[in-house]
Formats: structure tokens, sequence, C-alpha cells
């Protein structure tokens, strides 16, 4: 089972998120992360579906993306380099004492604290995947309280189509 | 002639006049939307949501509205007009409860590819969301069973969506798409102008393949000792049967048709093999598993043809030819894909093939073959046999019926002993196996074609899913022959509890069922009833004679199986063959 990550270009209509998520469930297609937003044109929206399977899925996870008609382009980034980024807000528990230690993290990991509560700190983290699945596992020992990712964002690197 | 040219010119000048600018409701920019794309008949049932629509139709006489009994009838009415004439099927139904009824109709349509537009009523756009009085959410319950749908937020998009709906239904893979109009919407006023252009981002289907891959399925036909042509639906959709034949008389494969491609290729010829799969001719399956070269023409490997997939065709170079690109690969691994329009591709391939000359044995081996194992029943001269009523049919309309059927053992019975020998002469329901569809699709089959005879055939448990659609037939006299193959129990759930659930009939007993003659009679429809082959012969004479609607009940043997028959789990080649054997 290899992962896949594909961009989805879609007519930025109403229920167009509902018909690709519908499909990959009704044809039994893992989403590992879905992320939509607006893209380089207007009224068009971009999808990054991160997904697993073997390659016969994938080429089936493509051509029926494109029978429904408001998919405008389908394209398999990580058939090529790309970059991938996620971002995650981390609520981590810090007492005074632990905050240096945690900043210390932070700063490795070239993430950076966006607030700070009496008994919490909240760190946000862009990167690959890995980088923040480390980041977290990193945060545990010291609580986590709240902690919410985006989801994959990526493109092919430089002029790799 | 006079008199058709007089009707052409007046169909020209009602659209002239219907092109013209003008501010209307959007229930007015509907109806004249769907004359402008040509429609003459629609099926509907009317209702809250829809009655602004409605009010436009009072007194509009541009196309035929027919107000069946339930909306379940109104969408296979419109499935077996689309399936018998090539057009697309229209039917109307209000929001709620009268969307929902169209679902099954709907499926069905998207199953077997069948271009349909299918127009529900919603609740204002104001209420939308509120679990108004009869809300449903349409387009979200059929977003996997439509090509596409529309939810209709003013009344200015209704022009572009309705011609949008009719492109996609009716080219590439066609389908079923629905258009959701809101009852504030169909309310409102606006300009209209009729838009005649489209342009849909993202939606170009492939009709030229790439010439590359034809030229080696021309090499492959060349170098194959034992080729099969295996031709579905997509050959009838795509209007191709004429390139078809070319293309196996000029090669000289053996060819079989699916249960969707019945008609497709004339069953009188000798390259013909049957019909392939569950209850396919020995010789269709053999051959098939036994080929090194099978060209899937317009079929897309449904379990009931391949059987067991692994193990299907084990020595066979697959060519696919589809204009969906996500049938190709998606059952079975293939060779050499060609995504294209059936026709299209064939009549490229037709300048180049040449005739297969390394398959003279297989040829002559197949023709043997299929000389000695047809399809076979034992006869009765006590009991009534299906398979001999439907043979009689054949006969007696010289096979130039068009035949819609129901789901059942007599739907396999009429696929087996029918002959069909033109495209869109059988209309089934094949990939959903809908029961209730047999008696409805044959009204449409019969609108789209008021000169031709309609046969539809049912089993006693299918006729009562949407027998009181005989309604219409008698208000509007559209002459259906109907045929009740009544063996008093759901015969194919009985062969199945017989053969694979060990004789254990659970639910399967139709006491209880009308006297169909009087049931028939209620509506004001002609009926009948046989139980011998005398009174079976004649009573089919007097309904033939009839000249409106008819219904012939036929009392059959209840026991009687559909043989060949590949369980699930077999390889085609595995069949029960039967008593006949
Ligand atoms: C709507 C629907 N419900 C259930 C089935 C399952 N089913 C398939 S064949 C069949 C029996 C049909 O019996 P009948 O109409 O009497 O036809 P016969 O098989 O006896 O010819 C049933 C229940 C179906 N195909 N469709």
């Amino acid at each position: 089972m290899k992962r896949h990550t594909i961009a989805v270009l879609v007519n930025d209509q109403p229920g167009v998120l509902q018909r690709v998520s519908g499909l990959f469930g009704r044809r039994g297609f893992n989403i590992e992360s879905i992320t939509v937003g607006t893209s380089e044109e207007a009224g068009l929206s971009r999808m990054v579906i991160v997904t697993t399977g073997d390659d016969n899925t994938l080429e089936q996870v493509i051509k029926q993306l494109y029978k429904l008609i408001d998919v405008i382009k389908v394209i398999d980034l990580s058939a090529n380099p790309m970059v991938a980024r996620e971002l995650a807000l981390i609520k981590v528990s810090a007492e005074p004492a632990a905050r240096p230690e945690i900043m210390g993290v932070v700063e490795t990991f070239r993430a950076a604290v966006v607030d700070i509560g009496t008994h919490s700190l909240m760190v946000q983290v862009v990167g690959d995947t890995e980088k923040i699945d480390a980041m977290v596992e990193l945060m545990k020992p010291y609580g986590i309280r709240e902690l919410s990712r985006t989801g994959v964002t990526a493109m092919t690197r430089g002029n790799a189509k | 002639m006079v008199a058709q040219n007089a009707t052409l010119r007046s169909k020209e000048e009602i659209k002239e006049k219907l092109r013209k600018p003008e501010v209307i409701t959007g229930s007015e920019i509907l109806l004249r939307s769907l004359v402008l794309e040509d429609v003459d008949c629609v099926f509907g049932y009317p209702g809250g949501a829809v009655l602004y629509i409605y009010d436009a139709m009072h007194g509009f006489s541009d196309f035929q509205h027919l107000l069946t009994r339930h909306e379940q009838g109104a969408i296979h009415a419109a499935d077996g007009y689309a399936r018998a004439s090539g057009k697309v099927g229209v039917c109307i139904a209000t929001s709620g409860p009268g969307a929902t009824n169209l679902v099954t109709g709907i499926a069905t349509a998207y199953m077997d590819s069948v271009p349909l537009v299918v127009i529900t009523g919603n609740v204002a756009t104001t209420l939308i969301g509120t679990d108004a009085f009869q809300e449903a959410d349409i387009t979200g319950i059929t977003m996997p069973i439509t090509k596409h749908s529309y939810l209709v937020r003013k009344a200015a998009d209704l022009p572009r969506i309705i011609h949008e709906a009719f492109h996609i239904a009716n080219t590439g893979r066609k389908g079923p798409v629905l258009i959701d109009i809101p009852k504030d919407v169909s309310a409102e006023l606006t300009m209209f102008e009729p838009v005649t252009e489209v342009s849909i981002r993202g939606y170009n289907p492939t009709v030229q393949p790439n010439k590359l891959q034809v030229d080696k399925m021309i090499k492959a036909i060349q170098e194959a000792e034992r080729p099969i042509v295996l031709a579905g639906g997509g050959v009838v959709y795509s209007g191709g049967h004429e390139e078809l034949h070319e293309f196996i008389i000029k090669s000289g494969i053996p060819i079989t048709t699916t249960l969707l491609g019945l008609g497709a290729f004339p069953s009188g010829e000798d390259l013909w093999l049957g019909m392939p799969g569950m209850h396919g001719t020995y010789t269709a399956n053999t051959a098939i598993q036994s080929s090194d070269l099978l060209i899937n023409i317009g079929a897309r490997f449904d379990d009931r043809v391949t059987g067991k997939l692994k193990g299907f065709a084990p020595h066979a170079k697959i060519v696919h030819i589809d204009i969906d690109p996500a049938e190709i690969g998606k059952n079975v691994p293939t060779d050499i894909p060609i995504v294209g329009d059936v026709k299209t591709v064939l009549q490229i391939a037709n300048k180049d093939v040449k005739y297969a000359a390394k398959a003279d044995a297989w040829r002559a081996q197949l023709l043997a073959s299929k000389q000695e194992k047809p399809y076979k029943y034992t006869d009765s001269e006590d009991e009534l046999k299906p398979q001999w009523v439907i043979e009689m049919l054949y006969e007696e309309s010289k096979g130039e019926a068009i035949v819609t059927t129901d789901v059942g053992q007599h739907q396999m019975w009429a696929a087996q002993f029918y002959k069909f020998n033109k495209p869109r002469s059988w209309v089934t329901s094949g990939g959903l196996g809908t029961m209730g569809f047999g008696f409805p699709s044959a009204i449409g089959a019969q609108m789209a074609n008021p000169d031709r005879l309609v046969i539809s055939i049912n089993g006693d448990g299918g006729m009562q899913m949407c027998a009181q659609e005989l309604a219409i037939c008698a208000i509007n006299n559209i002459p259906v022959k109907v045929v009740i193959i009544n063996n008093q129990v759901l015969g194919m759930v009985r062969q199945w509890q017989e053969l694979i659930y060990d004789n254990r009939y659970s639910h399967i007993d139709l006491s209880g069922s009308p006297d169909f003659v009087k049931l028939a009679d209620a509506y004001g429809v002609k009926g009948f009833r046989a139980s011998t082959k005398e009174e079976a012969r004649a009573a089919w004479t007097e309904a033939m004679n009839h000249p409106g609607p008819a219904v012939v009940e036929f009392v059959v043997r209840k026991h009687e199986n559909v043989y060949p028959m590949v369980t699930q789990g077999s390889t085609i080649d595995q069949m029960l063959m039967g008593d006949a054997e």
C-alpha cells in the first residue's frame, strides 16, 4: 500500500466537496487527508487528497474523479518531486517551569509559539507530515490539551508538471 | 409526405416562436427549453413544489405529458422511451416523496447508461435546509446514481442548465442528469434567452481513439488463433451496430453479445454465439474461456458476465474499447486499451482489419459447438412451458417486436428464446435488475415507436410492482401487449433456493395475486388467460387482433429453471446444464 498525494482542480460549486468525498467513500478508496481552498484561478478550488492504495487503485481514483463533471484536472503530485506541507496547532500544558524546555523543542523545529496562557502554550508548526508527527510525539510528555492539523497541501517542485 | 412536411414546418415554426427572448417565469422557461431540446413526450406526476410548472403546462400542447399513476412508472417509462429511441427520456416529479420515488429508476438508468433528464421540484430556496414540508435533499440522495445534477438557484440559470443537462445525458458515457428546481425559481420572472452552445470545462469525452492502439488490435487479430468479440450495450448506445457487423464480417471473428448488447448483432448469423455469462450459452462461455484474444466492445465486464474474475478468459490477450476510460482495467486487466466512441473506433478499425486467417479451425469448432449445444428445454404437452411461450411470441411476431422485460426467470428466457436482429428492440434492466421496470418501460418504448409492436414480458411478481400503469395504456390507448408469465412464485428466487439453498423455499409463494384478467378489465384493458398451447396461440392471436392494449396471462409450469446456469463463485465454463441434458 503506497501513499499518494493528488491535487484535484474543481469548479467552485456547492456540493462539489460532497461529490468528491462521496466518490471515495462509495468506491472504497481511502482518504488520509483532504484539504480544500481557492486556487490561482477565480471560480476554481484546489483539493489536495492524500490516499493509500496500490497503483491500480490510484489509476481508478484518478479515472473516477475525471468522471465528475465539476472536476477540471487531476494531478498525481507524488509522481514527481513535490513540496507537501501541513500546519498544526498544538495547545500544550506548560507551567512556567516547563516552558524553557518546550521553547527549546519549538526552536529546533523552527516552530513558533503563537499564544501563551497561564498554564499552556499554543505552538504552531509547519512541515511535512513526518515533521508534524515528530513534533506531536515530542509534545506528548508535556500533555497535549488540544491538537488541530490542517491536512496536507502540496505542489510539484519547480518546472515539473 | 405533404403532411409530414407540414408537421415539420410547424415544429420549426413553434421553435422559432419559442426562441424569441421574452420575460417569462422559470416554469415557462423549462417548458420552452424542453421543446427546443426536441422533447415530444414527458412522463410525470404533479405536487406542491411543481405546481407552477404544471400550471404552465395547462393547455400547453407543444409536447405531450403523460400522467402516470406512480413516479416509478414515470421514470421507467422515460427510461424505456430513451432505450427504444436513442433520445433523452424526460420525467417530472414533485419534491420530497415524489422525488424519492424516482430513486430506483434513476439508479436503473445509471447502471445501464441510459440518457435521462430528471426534473424534480423542491421547496422554495428560502426553505431549503429547514426540514420544510415535503423537503428532501434529492441532489444529495442521488449523487451516487446520477451522471451529474443541478440544484437551480435562479431562473436565469435555467436555459443554460437545461441545455447542459441534455448534452451531458446523451454524450460520452450516457446517463441520468437531475435538475432540482425550487418552487420560487419556477415562479420567478426573468428574461428568457435560449442557449444553443455548450462549453463545460472539464467535460470532453474522448471520441477519437488513439490510432496506435487500434493498430495494435489489428495486429493482434492477425496473430490470434482463437479470437472472440464480446459486445455490449455500448454498441447500441453509440449507434455502431452496422460498423460492428462490418468488423465481424471482415475479420471473421466469432461474437457473443451481453444481455444489454442483444440486437447489436443479428442473432441469425453463424458467427453469433449467443449471450455469455450466468445464463449464457455453452458455446459463448467455453469460447471466452479458451480464447487467446478477447475484444471487448462497449461492455463493462459485469460479474454476471465474467463469473469468478480470477479465472476469466485465462489465456486471452484483452482488448477493451470503451468511451468511459474508468471502465478500462476496472475489473479485468487490459492489454490493449482503446478509449473512444465505439462507432468511431470501429469505423477506423474497419479500414484496416483483415480476415483472421489463423482462426479457421476455431471458427469451425465453435460453429459445431453451437449446433450441438443450443439453449434447450424439455417441452410438455400437459403443462405450458415458459420457454415455449417465448418461442411462440417470437414466431408470431416474426422477431420484429420491441420486447421489454421485467426481472427474473422470464427475463432470461426472453433473452434466450426471443432472437433479436435489430438494436433498440430489447429493453431490459441489466445492471440494477429492477423488478417493476418491464411494464412501464414498454409504455415509453411504445410512445417512442407508435408504429411498432411492443411486447412487455413480465413475471407475476414484477407485474404487481407497477401494474397501476395499466390506466395510462387504457386512457391514452397505448397498444402495448403485456405478457405475464405466471408461475405463481418469485421464480428466479425459487430457482436459487432450489439449487443453492437446498430446496428451502422461503417466502416465494405468490398466492393471493389478483386475477390478472379481471385486473386488466378493471382498468379497461382487454385481458386473456391461457394454460395450454392451444389456448396460448388463440389468446395471443386475439390480443394481437385487438387494436388497443392487452394483457395476456400465460399460466406456466411452476418448477421450471433457467439453464445453463453458472453459480456464483464459479468460472463461466462451469455451467449447470439442467434437465434437458
Ligand atoms: C425491486 C426488486 N426487488 C427484488 C428483486 C429480487 N428478485 C430478482 S428476480 C425475483 C423474482 C421475480 O419473480 P417474478 O416477477 O414472478 O418473475 P419470475 O422469476 O417468476 O419470472 C426477485 C424477487 C429485484 N430484482 N428487484
